[in-house]
Order: structure tokens, then C-alpha cells, then sequence
């Protein structure tokens, strides 16, 4: 009676550290207390009232918007002209109802709720169509897939790609399918960089200057040289070794499955190779993001020389900004030790995008909220300001590198705007497919294997991980 | 003479022994619960820059505060918690035990076929059937309801067994006869004579039973996506998956710590009951 | 496990009377049957059809499902996978299994014990049940936090010169097992115990006073009296941790984020159902369940025979 009884409950297959964070970038206002701040009426009257209540009478009543977290609805509470909340997760526009549904991310609980939902959301009762629904880029592709059809085209949701021009085409590629139609929008640009402990850098590289840093891993081989340095002098290169496995995921030069057929690309290769010496010569670890292993580095003086992240991570996720009123955390990130540079290659972490769900009864409010949250320049720059979001701007980054607004404090007042901005102009996600993120998580975890020394051989690694990826996607071959 | 008294000495000495062993085996078990408790004092930075700590932090009522001014309603999640787990127990308890007595105090027609069966449904794993489970109550559009949570508790092998061996031993045949001579019903007979001569398996079995249903995420996560219906184990996962500005591992804590506290008074409570329900439960025939 | 084949209305004593009441069975059994069969079995039924099938999801894409007969056992047997996944599973509970029954039994013994006559036993076996409480993923929250590179058990180990550079519990077969084990030790141990206890109450003063009187010392009378007396409980605790054990999933799956590492080597065999389900290959997962059924089966089997036997000796008592 024991155990079973346990395991009828305890079904749990959280992963109880791989947090389901890695989520995204994003950091959602603080919408929990901000009904009193929100700017409803405050900053636009321009662009948007259009859809709000004139034309919705040959339209649904209820916005249906699925999400996993509370992010997009602070965004839009706080910044939708015309929304006014009523509780957490509904409120109003004109007189449409807005309801938001938040399933978590765990177990995949979230995608297999829109599975559900999606492909018949046609038939579904007119209150109950989803309307809006957001996505990861992990498994994107799967959503925006022209054949699946359960998101619509932007243009014809009424987004123009004029609209859209002062978007990162990286955040465009991500969600076009294969027929080159745009089906998701997002208000993210979640480019990225090399985040380095300045005080390490100073006594190593002799510099903390972002510019000298930049120069000693600038490319991969400066980059294993710098990684000997520091090992010689006691300190670790990166936490993990998974800390680096984006950047080269994400500068392949051709997809994980092309006609069905699984490749191991030359860069991935790479980073295995580059890995494992470093893994052998003690420059970095084998622990898992987020993992207490990894975090170590986040504590003042630090023992780690550089994390790779976007700006939330640098803001959020490394400790107590300098000021912040939680107090001295004993975080190099709240003595502002922390500096940033473009790292060996230009790659991006997180983001969310919004899509119009196929079958959606409220077209013009959809086609509106998109627009406004993903497009509107000055909606963008007050989410830039008031949530620290890095947004899906050319124009907007461009005057935050140029102003004192985009100054970061756990940077040591250091601007990354201009970084971030030229590492998002380099992105280049062409090469993506639907089967990334089952694909990404099975090569780590059997590649950890090998790093540790458990698995024998790349090869037996190699066979790992086909194994794991035929389990997730039995149609794949090799 | 000498021989009495070194055998005092014996036992006083064992006596020190086992009292050390027995204290040291409560510290390893109540060290969790502490550790839990130091998290939920903690702030996210802490949490984030030093993964462990004996001492505790001074974020605790902050964190509390956090997490009941935040937007998930824990309040309302922890009573949708308390009417699941109570009616599932109460629903499991009462139901498995008249399948028990059914076998206990009748002689039917197979009445040795289900027994077996019902033993042999005890080792099915509950994985096997979860996902055709989901797809039926899906087409009998059964989501965002409690009756897919609450009613297959009604069918509880586990329970039942431990039912059954209880009655063999603490239900003597005399008593349903004396009930049947004084003219009761059988329905009565069973709700007068023999759940109260259950007492203290029934405690048990309410604890198990409540405590399962209280952890449980996997079911209900797939089945309830309304904010209003929401158990407290999927409410953390949705803290857990929180975005990065609202990320706090201290809440996350703190909610953990929210959601046990409840089950350790239930428990507590039935505690004596249960010390002394699995003593007579057990198979002592 | 008694079979209890003595069912109290079993006296036959004219007729009709009798048989009226045992119409009550049926009646009595009538919710758990159909809850039993609407909720589970037909499920169940379902599952073992699907087996034959192949039925997946690519994406937002259904394959399937084609009639495929067999194809989906002989893949899962000639795979190899099956007898390995099946020995994680044996081992880890018996890593699990043995301190835990040899504990409780030391526990019990001590309760149980007039001579010891220990004080704050309410105490004490409320405390040993509390982990059971804590909710796995919790649990395992605060087990990563205690045995990462960078956690306690490793500063403590370095500080006492045991090992000089951190030992990474989760990258090695045998401490990735040791943790899982220790887990589930952590968390049924008590619950053992007071089983065990319970048996040992059950036998009567008399017979230690008896072997006393006959010269046996401690250790004999533990091996020669209290043990035989308990076989039946033993055999129950047993067959329950058993089942448990052949069911291990969650700890395992939260310690391990999935099984995956290192080389598989803590992946139960719910774990392998569960990687099917994971991608909605109810071809797949169908006709690893019928795999479970058949394993389980043929345990039971066993179990049931064993104590059957049990049974035979306390009829002839």
C-alpha cells in the first residue's frame, strides 16, 4: 500500500530545477500592485482605440488569450490602451471581455493544452475560441507550421510587414513557415551576450574594459586560450559547459532534421569537442542551468569568469541590483561587478511571441493587440523602461544605447543597448526546425555523459541520444 | 546478585543506545522540514546566490506577503485543495470499505473471483491508463471539473485490501449477526456496526488517502486550466513558471511550506489514530 | 494476506434467509465495480488496442493509427532496453528495500521491547512518518540543494579530508541509484516500522518468557521466535513495497530530470512509459503497458502462491 499509493499522487515529473524558466526572457511588470500605476489612459490615444468597442458588435464577446505566466498580462494591463482590469486574469477592452488562461509550463502541460484546444477551435462554442495564444521559441515552429495552420498568417490577421519593419528579422525567422509567411509577432528581443565578472577579468585579461574583454573571446579559439588563463590563474571559464551550447546551437549552418533525417551539425560538433577539453582540463563544469553548481558564480568575489545571457538574466536572475530594496544579497550583481560583451558569436536566448489563433471570433481586437503590443514604438519603450524588457525594436534600442535610461547597474552603469543591439542585427535563426527543443535537450543530457565520462565514447553518447530523440519523435531516422 | 544488577546496567546502557539512534533518526527526518522552513525565510537572492543555508533569513513574512498579494489566489487554491482531497478520501474510505465488508461478511458467487481480481487491479500501475483517462473525460467535456478527480476514488484497490485485512481481524462475524437478530438492515448494519468498529483503519486510510490527493499534480494539472479550480500543487508549478521579474524561489518556498502546513495538522490530529489503526490493521491474526 | 476465506455469512443455516443476504454483496460491491469499470478498465481496454497500433503525434500532426500487429512489441524487446530498464528498477528498490525493512526492524524491536520500556514512542513514530508528507517534487528540491557540487554533503565531506574535490552524486551510477534509494528509504521507513510493530505486539509475552526460562539469549529469540511469528507481516510489507517498487517513478524522475543521465542508468521502467506518453505514442506506450501487465502478473503470481502456502500453515496452527 505504500509506495503505489505514492505514485497514483505523486505523478510529478517536475523537473524540479530545470525550472521551467528557461522560458523566457521576459520579466513581467508588476502588475500584482499595479492597478493604481497602470497608464490606461495615460500615454497613447493614437494608435489603437480602433478596435476597442465601435466595430466589435458583429464580433465575439470574449478575448480568449492562452498564456503559461502572468508576463503578457502585465504587459498588456499595463500597457494596452483601453484595458481595465477586473481580477488577475480577466478584464475588459470596450466591452469585450478579456480572459486569460494560465497553464504552467510543467510536464508540458501547456502545449498539450493548446493541442487540445487548437485544432478545433473552429467547432469550439463562440465564448470559448482561443483567441490569442503565445508561444516559446523552442517549439514555435510546431505552432506557426503552415500545414498545422492553427496560427494565422500575420497578413492576413492584417499585419503588414511594413508593420513589422522595425522588427530584429531574427525574431521574424523563428515564426515563419515554410512558405515564408509571418505567423507570430513578439515584443522581445532576446539577444544576448557574454556576461563576464569584471573583477576576474581584471586581474587575468588586465582589463575590464568591455572592448579588451571582448578581444580575448572574440572567437572560439581566443575564447579556449582565455578558458587556459583563467584555469591557470584558479577560476572556472563558465559554470557548465551547457552554458555555451546555445551560442553554437544557434550559429548552425544547416537544421537538426532536414527530410526526416537527423544531422549532428559541424558547429554542435564543436562546441562537443570544445566542451570536452575544457571539461577535461577542469575550465568548466558538467551541472545543469540553474543548478545550484552554476549559480556558485553568482556570489561575490565569484569564482566563474563569464555566463552567457540576455538582459534579463543580468537583471533578474544574478542577484539583488545594486539599491534593490531586498538588501545586500552578497551577489557580485549587487555590487555591480558584473560586465557585458558580444561574446565569440551573436545568439539569442528566450522571448515570447503572441499569435492569432486560427478560428479566433475577434479579428479586429486581435489584429489590434498584436499590433500595439508587438509594433507600437512608444508602447515598446515604455515596456522597455518601466519592465527592463529588451524589446523587438531597432529604433527604440538605438535611443536607449544613446541615453543614460539604458545605464545598468549590476552592469557597474555599463550601457549594453549598443551590444545588445548589433548581437540581435546577427542572429541568425534560418536554420530552425520543429524539433529543436526535443532535439537540444536529448544531445545536452547525452552529451553530459560523455563530458563526465560515463558514456564511453562520443559515439555511444552519439547513440544516447538518437535513442532519446526516436522516443520523442518516432518518425525521425538517422 | 552481581549478575541482576550488571543486567540493569545491560539495559540502562541499551536504553542510552536507543535513544540516540531514535534521536538521531527524527533529526534526519525533521531536517527537511526545516531546511523547508529556512528556504521559505529567505529571498530569491539569497536562494539564488548561496543554495544552502542553516540559519534562517529574515524575508519570511515578506515572502508570505509576496505570495497572498500576488495574483495566484492561494486562498481559494488551498480550498479547492481541502474539497478535493476531503471529498476524495472521505469518497475512497467509505466506498472501499463496503466493497471490503461485501467480500468480508457475504458468501456469494465469486466472491473469490473479485477478491483475486481486485488484488490483481492493486498492481496496475496507474500510468498505464492516465492517457486514454484524459481522453475520455475530455469527450464528455469533463475538464475544469472536479467529478474526474473525486469519483475514481471511489474504486481504490489499495485501500480496500487494507480494509479488508482489518475486518479479518477486528470485525467478528458475531456482531453483524447480533445487528441482523435486532432486525437492522444490512445497509444499516454497515453504517452502524461496522464503520464504527473501523475507527481507526478508517483514520488511516483517510490520511493516505488525503495526503495523496493533496500532492497529486499530474491529473488534475492536465484536466484544470480555470483560475478558479486550481489545486495548490498546480498553482506552484504556475509560481515555479513564473517570468523572470516575478521569479521568486523564496515564494515558491513559502508556498510550499503554505501547502504542508495543512496537511501535517490534518495528520497530526489523526495521528494517534493512525499510530494505532496500522497496529491493528496490520496482519496480526 | 489472508484470504480470509471465511466469509462471516459462510454458515449455512436454512436457505433463503442466507442467500438474501448475501444479495447484498452485489449490491455493496456495485460502486466500486462500476467506478472501477467506467473510470479504469475501459481505459485500460483501450490502452491494450492501442498496443497494435501505430498512433503518435508529430508536432500538432496524428500518425495513425495504422494496424501495425505486433510491430511495436518486437521493437521494444529487440531494442534491449526492456531487461535494463527492468533491473533499475529491481535494484534501486532493493537498495532501498533492505535498510529500510532492516531499520524498521530494529525499530520495532525496540518499541516492542517491555524490557527497554522507552519513553516518547508517540513521538517517535510520529516523526518517522512525517517525510512521507512532503510532496516528492519538494523533496527533491531540497535533496538537489544538499548534494550538488557546491551543497553541504560536499563541503562537509572536503572538510573532513574524505575527498578533495567535489563528488558529483548525480553524474554516477551508484550514487544516482544510492540517492533514489535513499529517498524512498526516507520516505516509507516509518511507515514500516509501525507495520512490523504491529506484528510483533501480536505475539504473545508468553512465549519469550518460555524460551527465557530455557536459557535463549536475545539474539536467539529474535531469530527463533519473533521472526518466524512475523512472516506473514513480512510477507505483506513485502508485496506492497514491491508493487511500490515495480511503480517507482517519481522520485527517480525528479531526481533525475528525466532519467536521462547518467546513461540511463536510475530510468524505471514507468519512466520508460512515461518518455512514450511524453510525445502521445499511444502505439508505443499501449504495448509497453500489456509488457507491465504481463511482468507484474507473473509476480503476483508468485506473491500469491507464497502466500498461499503462508496461508495452509496458519489453518494448520
Amino acid at each position: 500500500m505504500r509506495k503505489s499509493i505514492k505514485s497514483i499522487l505523486g505523478t510529478g515529473l517536475a523537473a524540479a530545477m530545470a525550472l521551467t524558466m528557461v522560458a523566457c526572457g521576459s520579466q513581467g511588470g508588476n502588475s500584482g500592485s499595479s492597478s493604481t500605476t497602470k497608464p490606461a489612459a495615460s500615454s497613447q490615444a493614437a494608435s489603437s482605440q480602433a478596435a476597442s468597442s465601435g466595430n466589435s458588435g458583429a464580433e465575439g464577446k470574449v478575448l480568449n488569450v492562452q498564456v503559461w505566466n502572468e508576463e503578457f498580462i502585465s504587459r498588456v494591463t499595463d500597457h494596452y490602451p483601453g484595458y481595465t482590469k477586473t481580477d488577475a486574469t480577466s478584464g475588459k477592452i470596450g466591452d469585450v471581455d478579456v480572459k486569460f488562461t494560465i497553464t504552467p509550463t510543467k510536464d508540458n502541460a501547456y502545449q498539450n493544452n493548446l493541442d487540445k484546444l487548437l485544432p478545433n477551435n473552429a467547432k469550439a462554442d463562440a465564448n470559448d475560441k482561443v483567441d490569442i495564444f503565445l508561444i516559446e521559441a523552442d517549439y514555435a515552429l510546431k505552432y506557426v507550421d503552415a500545414d498545422a495552420n492553427v496560427a494565422m498568417k500575420l497578413s492576413d490577421v492584417g499585419i503588414t510587414k511594413d508593420d513589422l519593419s522595425d522588427q530584429y528579422k531574427y525574431t521574424q525567422d523563428i515564426v515563419t513557415d515554410k512558405n515564408g509567411d509571418i505567423r507570430a509577432s513578439s515584443w522581445q528581443a532576446c539577444s544576448a551576450g557574454l556576461i563576464y565578472n569584471r573583477a576576474i577579468a581584471k586581474a587575468v585579461l588586465g582589463s575590464d574594459d568591455p572592448a579588451e574583454v571582448q578581444k580575448a573571446v572574440s572567437d572560439w579559439s581566443k575564447y579556449n586560450e582565455t578558458a587556459a588563463k583563467m584555469k591557470a590563474a584558479g577560476y572556472l571559464m563558465t559554470a557548465t559547459a551547457n552554458d555555451t551550447f546555445r551560442v553554437y546551437s544557434n550559429n548552425v549552418s544547416a537544421p537538426w532534421v532536414k527530410d526526416n533525417k537527423v544531422t549532428i551539425d559541424a558547429n554542435i560538433k564543436k562546441w562537443v569537442d570544445d566542451s570536452k577539453a575544457q571539461v577535461d582540463a577542469k575550465q568548466t563544469g558538467t551541472g545543469d542551468l540553474w543548478g545550484d553548481e552554476w549559480k556558485a558564480g553568482f556570489k561575490a568575489p565569484g569564482t566563474v569568469f563569464c555566463y552567457f545571457g540576455p538582459a534579463w538574466l543580468i537583471n533578474f536572475s544574478m542577484g539583488n541590483a545594486p539599491g534593490s530594496d531586498k538588501g545586500d544579497d552578497g551577489s557580485v550583481a549587487y555590487q555591480g561587478g558584473w560586465g557585458f560583451c558580444e561574446g565569440p558569436q551573436g545568439y539569442y536566448w528566450g522571448g515570447t511571441w503572441v499569435c492569432a489563433a486560427n478560428g479566433t471570433d475577434n479579428p479586429t481586437l486581435v489584429k489590434d493587440v498584436i499590433k500595439t503590443m508587438t509594433t507600437d514604438k512608444k508602447v515598446l519603450k515604455e515596456i522597455a523602461m518601466k519592465d527592463s524588457d529588451c524589446v523587438n525594436s531597432k529604433s527604440v534600442l538605438k535611443d536607449l544605447a544613446g541615453s543614460a535610461d539604458g545605464n545598468n547597474k549590476v552592469l557597474g552603469g555599463q550601457n549594453p543597448y549598443a551590444t545588445l543591439a548589433a548581437g540581435a542585427e546577427k542572429v541568425d535563426m534560418s536554420n530552425t526546425c520543429p524539433y529543436d527543443q526535443g532535439c537540444n535537450e536529448a544531445f545536452q543530457s547525452a552529451m553530459k555523459d560523455y563530458f563526465t565520462g560515463t558514456a564511453a565514447s562520443y559515439d555511444a553518447a552519439v547513440q544516447a541520444f538518437q535513442k532519446a530523440v526516436k522516443e520523442k519523435y518516432p518518425s525521425l531516422t538517422f | 546478585m552481581s549478575e541482576m544488577k550488571q543486567r540493569g546496567g545491560g539495559v540502562k546502557a541499551r536504553r542510552a543506545v536507543c535513544y540516540i539512534v531514535l534521536i538521531l533518526i527524527s533529526i534526519f527526518c525533521l531536517f527537511w522540514f526545516y531546511v523547508l522552513f529556512i528556504n521559505a525565510t529567505r529571498s530569491n537572492g539569497e536562494l539564488q546566490t548561496a543554495g544552502f543555508s542553516a540559519i534562517p533569513s529574515t524575508h519570511l513574512i515578506e515572502n508570505f506577503t509576496n505570495l497572498f498579494q500576488g495574483s495566484i489566489p492561494v486562498g481559494r487554491g488551498m480550498l479547492n485543495s481541502f474539497i478535493v482531497s476531503t471529498l476524495t478520501a472521505v469518497l475512497s474510505v467509505y466506498f472501499s470499505t463496503m466493497t471490503a465488508y461485501a467480500i468480508h461478511a457475504y458468501d456469494f458467487k465469486g466472491r473469490k473471483l473479485i477478491f483475486t481480481f481486485i488484488l490483481a487491479i492493486m498492481m496496475i500501475p496507474t500510468q498505464v491508463s492516465t492517457l486514454g483517462f484524459v481522453k475520455m473525460m475530455e469527450s464528455w467535456k469533463l475538464t475544469n471539473n472536479y467529478i474526474p478527480l473525486i469519483i475514481p476514488a471511489i474504486a481504490a484497490p489499495v485501500t480496500f485490501f487494507f480494509m479488508k485485512q482489518y475486518m479479518d481481524s477486528n470485525l467478528p462475524a458475531s456482531l453483524i449477526e447480533a445487528s441482523r437478530m435486532d432486525g437492522a438492515g444490512e445497509f444499516m448494519t454497515f453504517n452502524r456496526i461496522c464503520l464504527p468498529l473501523m475507527g481507526p483503519a478508517v483514520a488511516v486510510q483517510l490520511i493516505f488517502s488525503f495526503v495523496s490527493s493533496w500532492n497529486n499534480y499530474f491529473l488534475p494539472a492536465l484536466l484544470i486550466n480555470d483560475e478558479k479550480m486550481k489545486t495548490l500543487p498546480i498553482q506552484i508549478a504556475q509560481l515555479r513558471s513564473a517570468d523572470f521579474l516575478k521569479f521568486d524561489m523564496g515564494q515558491v518556498y513559502a508556498m510550499i511550506a503554505f501547502a504542508i502546513f495543512p496537511v501535517i495538522i490534518v495528520y497530526l490530529i489523526l495521528s494517534k489514530n493512525i499510530v494505532g489503526g496500522v497496529t491493528a490493521g496490520g496482519v496480526k491474526e | 494476506m489472508a484470504k480470509s476465506s471465511t466469509a462471516v455469512a459462510a454458515v449455512p443455516r436454512g436457505g433463503s434467509k442466507v442467500t438474501r443476504y448475501n444479495v447484498w454483496g452485489y449490491i455493496f460491491l456495485i460502486p466500486f465495480i462500476a467506478v472501477f469499470a467506467i473510470f479504469t478498465l475501459v481505459p485500460l481496454v483501450n490502452t491494450i488496442y492501442n498496443s497494435f497500433f501505430e498512433n503518435y503525434v508529430d508536432g500538432l500532426r496524428q500518425i495513425g493509427p495504422n494496424f501495425v500487429g505486433f510491430d511495436n512489441y518486437v521493437a521494444l524487446f529487440t531494442s534491449g532496453d526492456l531487461p535494463k530498464y527492468f533491473a533499475n528498477t529491481m535494484i534501486m528498490w532493493v537498495l532501498g528495500f533492505i535498510p529500510q525493512i532492516l531499520v524498521s526492524l530494529l525499530l520495532a524491536a525496540w518499541f516492542s521491547n517491555p524490557s527497554l520500556r522507552l519513553k516518547g514512542q508517540r513521538f517517535f513514530k510520529t516523526v518517522i512518518y512525517l517525510p512521507n508528507l512532503i510532496m516528492a517534487s519538494a523533496f527533491a528540491m531540497l535533496f538537489f540543494t544538499m548534494f550538488s557540487n557546491v551543497g553541504p554533503v560536499n563541503s562537509m565531506l572536503q572538510g573532513m579530508g574524505i575527498i578533495s574535490e567535489p563528488y558529483a552524486f548525480l553524474d554516477h551510477a551508484g550514487s544516482t541509484r544510492g540517492l533514489v534509494a535513499l529517498m524512498n528509504f526516507l520516505m516509507w521507513f516509518g511507515n514500516t516500522t509501525i507495520l512490523l510493530l504491529s506484528g510483533m505486539l501480536g505475539i504473545s509475552t508468553d512465549l519469550f518468557e518460555a524460551a527465557e526460562i530455557d536459557g535463549a539469549n536475545g539474539t536467539q529469540i529474535f531469530f527463533k521466535i519473533t521472526m518466524p511469528l512475523l512472516k506473514p507481516i513480512f510477507i505483506y510489507v513485502l508485496i506492497t513495497s514491491l508493487i511500490g517498487g515495480l511503480q517507482m517513478f517519481d522520485v527517480p524522475q525528479i531526481l533525475t530530470d528525466g532519467g536521462e543521465n547518467p546513461q540511463r542508468s536510475a530510468m524505471t521502467l514507468i519512466m520508460f512509459l512515461n518518455k512514450h506518453l511524453f510525445s502521445k505514442n499511444y502505439g508505443m506506450a499501449g504495448a509497453l503497458s500489456v509488457i507491465l501487465l504481463i511482468v507484474t502478473a507473473i509476480l503476483s503470481f508468485f506473491v500469491f502462491k507464497m502466500t498461499a502456502s503462508d496461508e495452509v500453515k496458519k489453518k494448520r496452527k
